[in-house]
């Protein structure tokens, strides 16, 4: 009978085990895509822009890794990232951009103020791609090998220390 | 001068709450009647200042003051006044001191009013209280301090969220708040029962106005909240099993199974350590809320305070007092005997059994809320939702409704179910024939039309105690039972009709247009730009007409807030006896074919889903007329008991011969 | 207040990602085949918006809701089950996505757990009130 007493005292001290554990973790809100290591899926979206080309799977299947970078103009941490996309850009990188939900005007204004790094750039304008390669928000970077197979995904903005990260996983991509 | 006068409240009232501990603890053993006799005063001014503080931040809300920097960051000079004020508990700091003011508060009371326990239970009991509020005032002062000055002023303020700029703010919040720490004296008062081993009828009897009334309390909390989630948010909900609405969820679903466990102890003598338990489980479950919210352990970044610091004050709190009170739970529980004995058809048969199906639906709701942080330990994200909560939840509340309904019938201690086999036949063919009926004219999902069924025979069975006796003799606390049986039945009806029977239109119409939802036209007049104080809109013009009704206008607006810059969707409600039209205008959708914009419409039609709330404010009621009732009966006992001391005395006085007047 | 900063978390951060695209076709727009759309609004709300905190797609301001509901009907029109969109959703987003009770190798105890309790229940009933007959007889 004292055995049952005790009962609510070790669910308790279980449950402040696991709180107290928790609260010393980081609080993980990314939702990682399960497409990482799997083939990208097939796309073809219109360009954003009038003089910048717009973007399918088959540009991601010439044999060079690429990035792909999820971004819109109305992103307030892209325009952070926009500088670090720069730097991968001189570091020889070609990096592919799908603008989410955007107006042409506003991708332009965004590109003169802050630069372009991208080669091509899609319109996403209803998250289609989006949803087909799992990215739960904006921005997110993909790192995408000669095939045409998801190899890496950032979630949130490139930040200076991740550009050298980038760089090694598009060189493992190889 | 304000900041500072409230601050020195605080710390004087978590003075005042030392005293009270060590004076009540000392209680214990005889010989220290001068310091005992402290503790009672030292709850009561504990009271005065924490109201005091609480109503001092107020103030400071109240003229925005600016050098405060909880008001800077949670207020703006030209909100509108009456959100200045319900601004006060609309963050962490703020809500924490009412939260505090309130346990003092409920302290206060206690230690006041009640006189009937045995001295060294009292004294107990307001240890317990003074420990429990000595730790949230640390909390208080330590890591939230409202009263915290800015060193220069800041020019204007941050503003507060749009979505809590609403009158939901200035009701939901302080009630919800009032239930859960008015547990707290139901959950001191076990404490000390236990200390002293005096688990006895007179201290449920003690308990039970305490209980009622943090249950009141709560059950308005919920149902206003509830209420509020459903037309600010836009979309016609009003539950979402949200972690934060588990959290109070929790509670309420303890202290309803300790309200009845506590009837049976203070009528029965019988169910002691389990009455005990849920004691210290209902207020467990109140701060375990407080933990889950202010933690950032179960919410995102957006939740109230993701400081990792309060979290780990919070939750060594939480060690403290449910980890303590089990402790002493687990040693002193054994030396509690069980109490009366019942068979199981009996009134406490049928009582025990609810309130084993009330822990389990309790244990699914905590279960649910917190198994996605424990996966989190594992890195696996899973999300548990309503597909969860509703068949698990219905899995033991369908049990609980059929004893629910004949529960009341019973006799206590021991009864023949065939004696009320007419009522049970009854009961049965209603449910079966709401069943058939509704079957029959459409196809539903089972939840849906179980919850007609049981709700319909429900209703009827919340009556029948009422049966075969005079209206106008049946106790007040009887009607109280009544009545709140009759609430759950009547939001039950309100939760099916509406999961049932709803009918949704979604459209861009232009002005002009007309659209169609369950026997309803709805016709866009106009959609015109208006201004609030703090807020620009657009609002659209809908006329509503039922078959040959006359038209009702509706006027649904999409607001844009500027300080904090944020949109909401001020939602329309057009109330009839047998439902709720609901109406959002959302973003203009593009133009029609003769260029005119086009909006876009969200209607509901919600067949009765009124009820759920007016069910709500009965099972309230109900809870006010069972405190009226006791409190009734406890009045006439002590006026009894004074006019026979008076007579004893009378008849003493005229002689003292004393012959025993004859029996009448 | 627990509803309180539900509130707060639910449209936050939706309404910061304003873009002015108008919405996605069926964001928006019921099917036209009234027991097609039943099937969609079903599945919906047994869909997480991945943008808000506790609500499904079908209650959601978010942009990025609606472009899910867009992706549930029209791929629900184009002749798909319900079970193959939320199979399409699963495999990108892992079961965070679903609100529909799986028993897997991450959910097992939730199932587990209430069966447990079920016998539990059962156990504290019979051990309560089962016995109390006989005392009674004892007694009388």
């Amino acid at each position: 009978m004292r055995l049952l007493y005790l009962i609510p005292l070790g669910l308790f001290l279980f449950f402040g085990g696991v709180a107290g554990y928790m609260l010393t973790q980081p609080k993980q809100t990314n939702i990682p895509s399960q497409m990482v290591e799997q083939e990208l899926p097939e796309f073809s979206l219109s360009p954003a822009l009038e003089d910048v080309p717009g973007t399918s799977r088959a540009d991601f299947t010439d044999g060079k890794p690429k990035l792909l970078n999820i971004w819109a103009s109305w992103c307030v941490p892209c325009i952070a990232e926009a500088p670090h996309l720069e730097r991968l850009k001189r570091e020889g990188v070609e990096i592919i951009g799908i603008a989410v939900r955007d107006r042409p005007e506003a991708v332009e204004g965004f590109l003169s103020r802050y630069g372009n790094p991208y080669t091509r750039i899609g319109a996403d304008d209803i998250s289609e791609l989006m949803l087909a390669i799992g990215a739960s928000g904006v921005p997110e970077t993909y790192v995408i090998d000669g095939e045409g197979n998801i190899r890496y995904q950032h979630i949130g903005d490139v930040r200076a220390d991740h550009v050298d990260l980038l760089l090694e996983k598009l060189e493992e991509a190889e | 001068m304000i900041a500072e006068l409230g601050h020195a409240a605080l710390w004087l009232a978590t003075a005042l709450a030392v005293l009270q501990m060590v004076a009540g603890g000392l209680g214990l053993r005889a010989g220290n009647e001068a310091i005992v006799a402290l503790a009672r005063p030292a709850a009561v001014v504990q009271a005065f200042l924490a109201t005091l503080a609480f109503l001092l931040l107020l103030y400071a809300f109240a003229i925005t003051d600016l050098s405060i920097k909880l008001v800077a960051t949670n207020s703006h000079s030209m909100k509108p006044f009456i959100y200045k004020l319900t601004g006060t508990w609309g963050n962490h700091e703020g809500s924490m001191l009412l939260w505090v003011a309130v346990l003092a508060l409920s302290g206060g009371l206690l230690a006041g009013l009640e006189r009937r326990l045995p001295e060294k239970t009292m004294s107990a009991t307001l240890s317990v209280q003074g420990f429990v509020a000595l730790g949230f005032y640390t909390f208080l002062l330590i890591s939230s301090n409202p009263f915290e000055r800015l060193p220069l002023p800041a020019p204007e303020g941050s503003g507060l969220n749009p979505l809590l700029q609403d009158i939901g703010l200035a009701i939901h919040p302080p009630t919800l708040y009032i239930g859960y720490v008015g547990l707290s004296v139901a959950f001191s008062l076990c404490m000390g029962a236990l200390i002293t081993k005096q688990v006895t009828p007179d201290f449920a009897k003690v308990m039970r106005p305490w209980v009622l009334g943090a249950w009141v309390f709560l059950t308005f909390g919920i149902t206003a909240g509830s209420y509020w989630a459903y037309y600010e948010l836009g979309w016609g909900g009003w539950w979402f099993w949200d972690p934060v609405e588990n959290a109070s969820l929790m509670p309420w679903l303890a202290a309803t199974a300790l309200l009845h466990s506590v009837s049976v102890l203070a009528a029965r003598d019988a169910l002691r350590t389990w009455t005990i338990m849920l004691g210290v489980l209902a207020f467990s479950m109140s701060m375990l809320g407080t933990f889950l919210v202010r933690s950032g352990v179960i919410t995102s970044v957006h939740a109230f305070a993701v400081d990792p610091e309060r979290g780990s004050f919070i939750l060594a709190l939480l060690g403290l007092y449910i980890g303590g009170s089990l402790i002493i739970f687990a040693m002193r529980a054994g030396h509690i005997a069980e109490g009366k004995r019942f068979s199981a058809t009996s009134r406490e048969g049928a009582l025990v059994f609810n309130n084993v199906m009330l822990s389990a639906i309790l244990a699914i709701v905590l279960l649910g809320t917190l198994y996605p942080v424990f996966t989190e330990v594992f890195d696996v994200r899973v999300s548990v939702g309503p597909p969860y909560f509703n068949p698990a939840g219905a899995i033991f509340a369908i049990p609980m409704f059929v004893v629910m309904a004949v529960g009341p019938l019973l006799r206590w201690k021991d009864d023949k179910p065939q004696r009320i086999q007419f009522e049970m036949l009854l009961l049965a063919a209603i449910a079966i024939t709401v069943i058939a009926l509704v079957a029959f004219f459409g196809s539903y999902d089972i939840l849906p039309l179980l919850g007609l069924a049981f709700a319909a025979a429900l209703g009827v069975a919340s009556l029948l105690p009422l049966r075969g006796r005079k209206l106008s003799r049946v106790p007040t606390a009887t009607w109280g039972m009544v009545m709140a049986h009759f609430g759950v039945a009547v939001s039950l009806f309100g939760m099916a009709s509406e999961s049932a029977f709803t009918s949704e239109k979604l459209a861009a119409v232009s002005a002009g247009g007309q659209e169609e939802v369950a026997g309803w036209t709805i016709e866009l007049q106009s959609v015109d730009p208006i201004a609030g104080p703090n807020w620009t809109a657009v609002e659209a013009r809908i006329i509503a007409t039922r078959a040959d009704g006359d038209g009702v206008l509706l006027t649904p607006q999409a607001r844009n807030f500027w300080a904090p810059s944020q949109a909401t969707s001020e939602s329309a409600l057009l109330t009839t006896w047998d439902g709720q039209l609901y109406a959002v205008i959302g973003d203009q959708a593009g133009v029609d074919a003769n260029g005119n914009p086009r909006w876009q419409l969200r209607v509901w039609w919600k067949p009765f889903v009124t009820f759920i709330w007016y069910g709500g404010l009965l099972i309230a009621f109900g809870g006010v007329l069972s405190i009226i009732g006791r409190l009734q009966v406890d009045l006439k006992r002590r006026s009894a008991a004074k006019r026979g001391k008076e007579r004893r005395d009378d008849v003493e006085a005229l002689g003292g011969n004393a012959a025993p007047e004859p029996a009448e | 207040m627990r509803l309180l900063t539900a509130l707060l978390i639910l449209l936050a951060a939706p309404l910061v990602a304003q873009s002015g695209m108008p919405p996605a076709p069926y964001a928006y727009t019921q099917l036209e085949d009234p027991a097609l759309e039943a099937e969609a609004t079903a599945l919906m709300e047994t869909l997480r918006c991945l943008k808000c905190q506790s609500q499904s797609i079908a209650d959601s301001d978010a942009p990025m809701a609606g472009d899910m509901r867009h992706q549930v009907r029209s791929r629900l029109l184009a002749g798909e089950s319900p079970d193959e969109v939320r199979d399409w959703l699963t495999q990108r987003y892992g079961d965070y996505v679903s609100y529909e009770p799986t028993v897997s190798a991450t959910t097992w105890p939730l199932f587990a757990i209430p069966l447990l309790l079920l016998a539990l229940v059962g156990l504290v009933l019979l051990r309560r009130l089962g016995r109390r007959g006989t005392d009674e007889d004892a007694e009388a």
